[in-house]
């Protein structure tokens, strides 16, 4: 596959907060990742690092209290963040769109699925009559392999995976460019996950899809992704090609991660798990914020947060003992 | 094919935006939550200061009051709907007694029927509720049934046809309101009986060997008490309300005079063809006065029991993207 | 679940609570001390002979609730009540002399008159109200808006009503009571009406107000709940602005909760209908039950009571059809 030249999305330094009576949460803190055309990027971190948060703050769609302080979200070429608010939502799933995590109520109880769907397609003037609506809702079911009949069917009569599936149709709807894919298949059994992931690569493999897939499973990850991008705590710890990052983790957190999944050829291994809690992002401790739990720190990791660096073109990791080759 | 990984460790923890709205649900949900949250609330504040004052002139009557409204006095024409004057700063009504004297006595019977009344509603409600929802089983729904039918059951009209065949005395009114009254506590303590019953320290209590009355009493029921305490100072509001209604149509008792009463007094006598609007206005405005600062104490009391939705989806796309002023007021 | 059987659930449950409300009202009548025709029927001062006969006349002789002495099973007065009901009869008037039905038919129209009008305008506006409340929560419009709602919730119906009529008397010279202006000679058809139209102007008003701020609590409170649910982002994210989002996603949604609850404070319209009736004299079934208590004319009392009661009822069963088809998921299986 070829790589582009100039990548289609490009954030540059993103920082959001969270304000509250609590004080500030520094939720995502100068995070920089770029996705190429045609390429799946995979976003992994446990619950609570901010992948979600940071994909929000891509699409302005934060709770109230979010706050984007500083950085750039770069479509095309264009700073969305400078936009005002009617040229963002017409920007708003036609250029990128998002599936939301669990499912289960993203689709509204009191309409169709067709309804909805067609909803965004009239939106964006993208259905010039109400027949080209339901043809065009049609065929967007039938990619995602749901029977056509039942667009007319309400949320409640779907299935848990065929839900996900309608919410990839109505994602898809307006042919974005990029697609933000929130833990797609969490929360689903094992055979739909396999079926979701199958339908994710398709679609990029027949529609050339960018997607930005959110998880904290890295065998997701190893499948469909070309590029990862592991978060802790708010901050990018590790930011490399999927293969550098499971043959030569750098960062001591993504190697804990790699180590923390059960391998199915060695099941005699312990499962170990990485002790300790992530850090309360309104009370963070000076220096890295994973020093409380990593194996490898040193004094100099607490006193001062390492900056993200770049190893190589194209690798970056966020430790101070990088330098320090092991496995 | 790779099998599914477990989650990674840490499991429990919240996501960042998770974290903090974990804030309003911590809030303590009895009475010195409650408190606080009167105490953090403007109208809550406001409420608790009007209902201060109703009490103060209900309890203090005989000594801000001009007049003693028991005493029979001697009557010309001219003192019939008097305007106010410095003799009677709110003029005199169709007896030609002081309204204002009236108007102060008149807030002890609006309160002591207000919360007696709300007294016996909680106390049926309560104990309906907690058996309701603390047994279940086949009683639970029976109750529950029942529940719903006086729900359903226009209250007015039964109120006045059984105060009209028992004869309209202070006690027989009292009860007439507690005993239709009962019915939103009842559902609400059954809710809140519901939940508790399955906590953690009721099954410890359980395993230890305690019974179910034992359970009710020392674990249950304080836990209870909160929110019965924040509804029933809204079953006041609507208990007032009962009476000054029945009170105006002509069913109040006729002993003593409330603030209904007087209304009943000054609309069948003629003040509105007298233009003698102080006759009609005051006694209103008792009775706006104290329902107003009950519901706004319930209504605060009891909004520490609701989890306060930080915000929705509509809110706040204004200060989203932080400009350098913003950070800095914010921090 | 289907929606059959919802329905079916529902109007069995109707049921009961009439049957309930029946008997209820049976005992009322019999029970209480201020019964009237038990206490005609004990006076002292009649003779053995002359108590026996109104005793008689009255069905007082007969068993309570079942007849368990011999002869047929329903010889009660329990069952003689309820026949009498199925044939309509609900007593005659003591003050009237006439068939109690007959007067709350007559006065039936103008209580539904009144209430229509004042229900139609307070829905839509307290439905208004509350979503704009909910969806600038917090701001200075929500803020006065739940606090005139608060307000009119608090105002005891018969003293605004006292107000307006006072105010709108003196000030914009409408009729203080009745239904028509006595003595007045029609043009027509349309003179008539408006005519009644200005009698029926200042008890809308009064009925409205105090219905709005309820409504209005009930429909924030349902909207707040509902622009935090899952599918309003996603319509946000879809691009859809945020009267967009309102009308297509969150008024449905909001809507059905509302009607049920709406159908549940249906005791709160009776009261304020009856309240209003009794300030402006409107001809209605409120006044009547005024005008009944305080002439003791306990039939028509009991027969009103009877009326409102299962109306109330019904209109329940009303709105849960409404909720069955508004709501798409209780119709599948």
């Amino acid at each position: 596959m070829e790589r582009a030249e100039t990548p289609l999305l490009e954030v540059r330094h993103l920082s959001t907060n969270f304000v509250t009576d609590e004080g500030v949460f520094r939720a995502v803190e100068d995070l920089s990742f770029q996705l190429r055309r045609g390429e799946f990027l995979g976003l992994v971190g446990e619950s609570g690092c901010g992948k979600t948060t940071a994909m929000l703050s891509v699409l302005r769609l934060l709770p109230a209290a979010g706050r984007i302080v500083s950085g750039e979200v770069l479509l095309e070429g264009e700073d969305i963040l400078k936009l005002d608010a009617a040229e963002m939502r017409r920007m708003r799933w036609r250029k990128m769109s998002i599936i939301f995590q669990g499912a289960m109520n993203a689709l509204n109880p009191v309409r169709n699925v067709g309804d909805q769907i067609a909803e965004a397609l009239v939106l964006h003037d993208m259905a010039p009559s109400r027949r080209r609506a339901a043809a065009r809702v049609g065929e967007l079911l039938e990619l995602v392999g749901i029977d056509a009949d039942r667009a007319d069917q309400f949320p409640h009569q779907y299935s848990g995976g065929m839900r996900q599936r309608a919410m990839i149709a109505m994602a898809l709807a307006c042919s974005p460019q990029v697609v933000i894919a929130d833990e797609p298949t969490t929360a689903l059994d094992v055979m739909i996950q396999a079926q979701i992931l199958e339908l994710l690569e398709r679609l990029q493999r027949e529609l050339g899809l960018s997607v930005i897939l959110v998880t904290h499973d890295l065998s997701v990850v190893a499948e469909v992704c070309h590029d990862v991008l592991v978060m802790y705590g708010g901050v990018l710890a590790e930011y490399a090609t999927v293969d550098e990052i499971y043959n030569e983790p750098l960062h001591p957190y993504t190697r804990l991660l790699l180590e923390a999944f059960p391998d199915l050829s060695r099941p005699d291994e312990r499962m170990i798990s990485i002790p300790g809690q992530p850090p309360r992002l309104n009370d963070l401790p000076a220096g890295c914020r994973f020093a409380p739990r990593c194996p490898m720190v040193i004094d100099r990791c607490r006193l001062e947060p390492p900056p993200v660096r770049q190893v190589r073109p194209g690798r970056w990791a966020t430790c101070h003992r990088i330098d320090e080759a092991g496995t | 094919m790779i099998t599914p990984p477990p989650e990674p460790p840490s499991r429990d923890a919240p996501t960042a935006s998770a974290q903090f709205k974990q804030r309003s649900l911590r809030m303590r949900q009895d009475l010195a939550g409650m408190l606080a949250q009167l105490r953090r609330s403007p109208l809550g504040v406001v409420g608790a200061i009007m209902l201060g004052l109703a009490l103060i002139a209900a309890t203090f009557a005989p000594w801000l009051a001009p007049y003693d409204p028991e005493q029979s006095i001697h009557v010309t024409i001219e003192d019939i709907y008097a305007r106010p004057s410095a003799e009677h700063i709110l003029g005199t009504d169709d007896g030609g007694k002081d309204v204002l004297s009236a108007f102060i006595f008149g807030s002890r019977v609006s309160l002591l029927v207000g919360f007696s009344a709300s007294l016996i509603s909680m106390f049926i409600g309560g104990a309906v509720g907690l058996v309701a929802g603390f047994y279940g089983g086949r009683i639970g729904n029976a109750l529950m049934r029942l529940t719903d039918i006086f729900l359903v059951i226009p209250d007015l009209p039964l109120m006045i046809v059984i105060v009209a065949m028992v004869g309209p005395s202070l006690w027989n009114i009292i009860l007439v309101i507690g005993i239709l009254g009962w019915t939103g506590t009842a559902r609400m303590v059954r809710a809140q009986a519901l939940s508790l019953k399955e906590r953690q320290f009721v099954l410890r209590a359980r395993a230890l060997g305690a019974g179910n009355f034992h359970i009710l009493r020392r674990h249950i029921f304080p836990l209870v008490l909160p929110l019965m305490v924040a509804n029933t100072v809204l079953v006041i509001s609507l208990s007032i309300l009962s009476e000054s209604t029945l009170s105006f149509l002509g069913l109040g008792d006729p002993t003593t005079l409330s603030w209904g009463g007087m209304l009943n007094f000054a609309f069948t006598r003629g003040a509105i063809s007298a233009r003698a609007w102080w006759a009609l206005v005051a006694p209103g405005l008792g009775i706006v006065w104290v329902v107003l600062a009950c519901t706004l104490v319930g209504n605060t009391l009891e909004e520490a029991f609701n989890p306060r939705l930080q915000s929705h989806h509509l809110q706040g796309e204004d200060k989203m993207i932080a400009s350098p002023s913003h950070i800095q007021a914010e921090g | 679940m289907q929606r059959r059987d919802y329905l079916i659930k529902k109007t069995a449950w109707s049921i009961l609570t009439i049957v309930f409300v029946l008997i209820l009202n049976f005992f009322l009548f019999r029970i209480l001390p201020g019964d009237p025709t038990t206490a005609i029927a004990k006076d002292p001062r009649l003779t053995a002979e002359a108590r026996q006969a109104l005793q008689v006349r009255f069905g007082l002789d007969r068993p309570l609730l079942l007849n368990l002495e011999g002869g047929s099973l329903f010889d009660s007065q329990f069952f003689a009540y309820v026949t009498r009901l199925a044939q309509a009869d609900l007593g005659i008037s003591f003050n009237f002399n006439r068939p109690v039905a007959d007067l709350l038919g007559e006065r039936l129209l103008n209580t539904v008159l009144l209430v229509m009008g004042g229900q139609l305008l307070s829905i839509v506006l307290g439905v208004g109200l509350g979503l704009i409340s909910a969806w600038k929560s917090r701001t200075a419009f929500d803020v006065g808006a739940i606090t005139f709602s608060l307000a009119a919730w608090s105002l005891p119906t018969f003293w605004l009503g006292i107000i307006l009529l006072i105010l709108g008397s003196s000030y914009l010279g409408l009729p203080t009571a009745g239904r028509e202006t006595v003595g007045m000679d029609y043009a027509g058809w349309w003179d008539q009406w408006r005519d009644i139209g200005r009698h029926l102007l200042l008890p809308t008003i009064t009925f409205t107000i105090v219905l709005l701020g309820e409504y209005m609590l009930i429909m924030r409170s349902s909207v707040l709940e509902i622009l935090s649910e899952d599918y309003i982002l996603t319509a946000k994210a879809k691009g859809l602005s945020h009267l967009q989002v309102l009308w297509g996603h969150a008024l449905r949604n909001a809507l059905l909760p509302v009607v049920t609850l709406i159908a549940l404070n249906l005791g709160f319209t009776v009261s304020g209908a009856i309240q209003v009736e009794t300030v402006f004299s409107w001809p209605g079934l409120g006044s009547m039950i005024f005008d009944a208590v305080r002439r003791q004319d306990y039939p028509v009392l009991q027969g009103a009571f009877l009326l409102i009661a299962v109306s109330v009822v019904l209109a329940n069963l009303v709105a849960d059809l409404i909720y069955s088809v508004l709501d798409p998921r209780v119709k599948s299986a």
